[in-house]
């Protein structure tokens, strides 16, 4: 192992004008930063203030159209009720989600493994998914003793089919010569599926992450209407519902505020796991000059 | 024809490693890719398989992988072949882009199932025998497209195989760098005695780099003309400019027409 060869360079040397290069780029990223962050939070406050302006200039009594503030107000006011259904929400809806992706990737390995299983089971999937939740909601409701049971199948099943169906293309999208080099030496199919498919799949298992976060917070929400006020169900969809009976509309924006709020954060933590994931390799995640 | 001329051994010729007898290859669409294909690869051999788009070298060069199967005839390997005596190098570097330039070299010895720890050293010697011990952890898109080929080769050679299989591995880069990594190879060969059998289109390449050029006609693919390249190595840049080294190119570019029946 003598014959070492030389190696290619990597850097171009630095411009003489870099110092001036980096100050334009800079100011370039600032202004970047502004537009995302800075331009949608103004519209965001002046929206809500011109909201405030139109109830307090029409004198709009609180039952039909409440104030920011005062749905501000309502949230602190409540916040007992409200983050302990808060709670309630949330945990249905990661249950529901941690179930998906077992049995959503569990299933995408089976079927890229087993052809057979695959096209006898896929189109149940499908039926699952075309199949409006709200729909079937009531009859979950009716053959499920426990609520809390019910509403977590009424999430997982609007959750599951974007991983199964997203992980399963991405376990048949490994580069086919790399699948050869596999073959040659001899890997079996579960090195092959470590190795090779799982990682393949990453970038599309995470795709299909994100949009089944936002579905679980919706197939729960769904749920919960459907069980209505016969379930013992206490999350924000009930307490949207018996809120409104009572005609305390600024609690029900309050719990709206809350949904949207977690539907939000949901997606960042997503978001922000798969960048974290594909930062080193995957050209979703690159940083580029240009 | 001179095919049946082919496995005859001349005076100098090296004992063979691996031989094609009688191959034939038919699609699944009924397209014939290879027939009656007879070829033989000596030891320590470099042989070029020159031919125009569509004749079949790349099959020929899977069925020696063991890639794809023949329909009809035989492969001979004298002694047995174990996982790891082939090495292949595709013509896009195929590395796997979520694994460092380490793991990617280290894949071949992770699939027999050896221990990071207990071949570290192997993969790093590969690592340097391309000129990339420093970029072992760098990810392969931050490597340029001629490193990112120095890293395929490097995963071909790290467990040190008999022959190395390589596909038109230097078509897609720019004439700079494949030189560099011609003589860069050629280096390599010379140093560790592997046999190279090269598939590829280009006339200069062929010649530059091979002892032996077998040049194939295409529908059906089949081995139509054989031409010794007797230049010594090392060979270098001076090589390039020679006259013999023209004469070889005309040579060989003129058998290329034959075979594409142009002559």
């Amino acid at each position: 192992m003598r014959a070492a060869l030389p190696r290619t360079e990597l850097m171009a040397p630095e411009g003489l004008d870099g110092a001036a290069m980096a100050l334009a780029h800079e100011r370039q990223v600032r202004r970047e930063r502004w537009l995302r962050w800075g331009a949608p939070l103004l519209i965001a406050v002046l929206a809500l203030g011109v909201w405030e302006l139109v109830v307090w200039w029409n004198q709009i009594p609180h039952y039909i159209l409440p104030g920011p503030s005062l749905v501000l107000e309502s949230l602190v006011e409540d916040w007992g009720t409200l983050s302990a259904s808060l709670l309630i929400t949330v945990q249905i809806t990661f249950l529901a989600l941690a179930i998906a992706i077992v049995g959503g990737v569990g299933l995408a390995v089976l079927f890229s493994l087993s052809r057979w299983v695959e096209l006898s089971l896929f189109p149940f999937a499908v039926v699952l998914q075309v199949t409006p939740i709200v729909a079937i909601a009531p009859l979950i409701l009716i053959y499920v003793d426990s609520t809390y049971a019910a509403l977590l199948i009424c999430a997982w099943i609007v959750a599951f089919f974007p991983i199964l169906s997203n992980t399963t293309l991405g376990l048949n999208s490994a580069d086919h010569n790399l699948r050869n080099l596999f073959e040659l030496y001899g890997a079996d199919r579960f090195q092959t599926m470590r190795h090779l498919r799982l990682p393949a799949a990453m970038p599309y298992f995470l795709g299909g992450l994100k949009i089944a976060g936002g579905l679980a917070l919706i197939g729960a929400i769904v749920a919960e209407f459907a069980a209505g006020s016969a379930g013992a169900g206490s999350g924000l969809a009930y307490r949207i519902l018996e809120a409104g009976y009572r005609l305390n509309i600024p609690r029900m924006f309050a719990a709206l505020l809350l949904i949207s709020l977690t539907g939000i954060a949901i997606f960042l933590t997503f978001t922000l796991l798969s960048h974290l994931l594909l930062r080193k390799w995957h050209e979703s995640a690159l940083e580029r000059e240009n | 024809m001179i095919t049946d001329t082919l496995t005859r051994p001349s005076a100098d010729a090296k004992p063979t490693l691996v031989a094609l007898e009688g191959v034939h290859k038919t699609f699944a669409n009924g397209t014939v890719a290879l027939a009656d294909l007879n070829l033989a690869i000596g030891q320590h051999a470099f042989v070029s398989l020159l031919g125009p788009s569509g004749c079949g070298k790349s099959t020929a060069l899977r069925i020696i992988a063991r890639l794809a199967s023949a329909n009809a005839g035989r492969i001979a390997w004298s002694g047995a072949v174990e996982v790891g005596d082939i090495g292949f190098v595709f013509q896009e570097p195929t590395l796997m882009p979520w694994a460092t330039v380490f793991d990617n070299v280290y894949l071949p010895l992770r699939l027999q199932r050896q221990s990071r720890r207990a071949v570290a050293g192997r993969v790093e010697e590969a690592l340097d025998l391309v000129g990339l011990g420093d970029f072992a952890h760098a990810y392969p898109r931050e490597l340029s497209g001629g490193m990112k080929m120095r890293v395929s080769i490097a995963r071909a050679l790290v467990t040190e195989p008999k022959v190395l299989l390589m596909d038109e591995p230097f078509a897609a880069l720019d004439e700079i760098t494949r030189f560099k990594l011609n003589n860069d190879l050629l280096n390599l060969w010379v140093d560790r005695r592997f046999t190279v059998v090269f598939v590829t289109h280009s006339v200069f390449e062929s010649v530059y780099l091979s002892e032996r050029i077998l040049v194939m006609a295409a529908r059906p693919g089949r081995i139509v003309e054989e031409i010794a390249v007797d230049a010594p190595y090392p060979r270098d840049d001076a090589f390039r400019t020679s006259e013999p080294y023209n004469a070889w190119c005309r040579e060989a570019s003129l058998a290329l027409k034959r075979a594409m029946g142009e002559v």
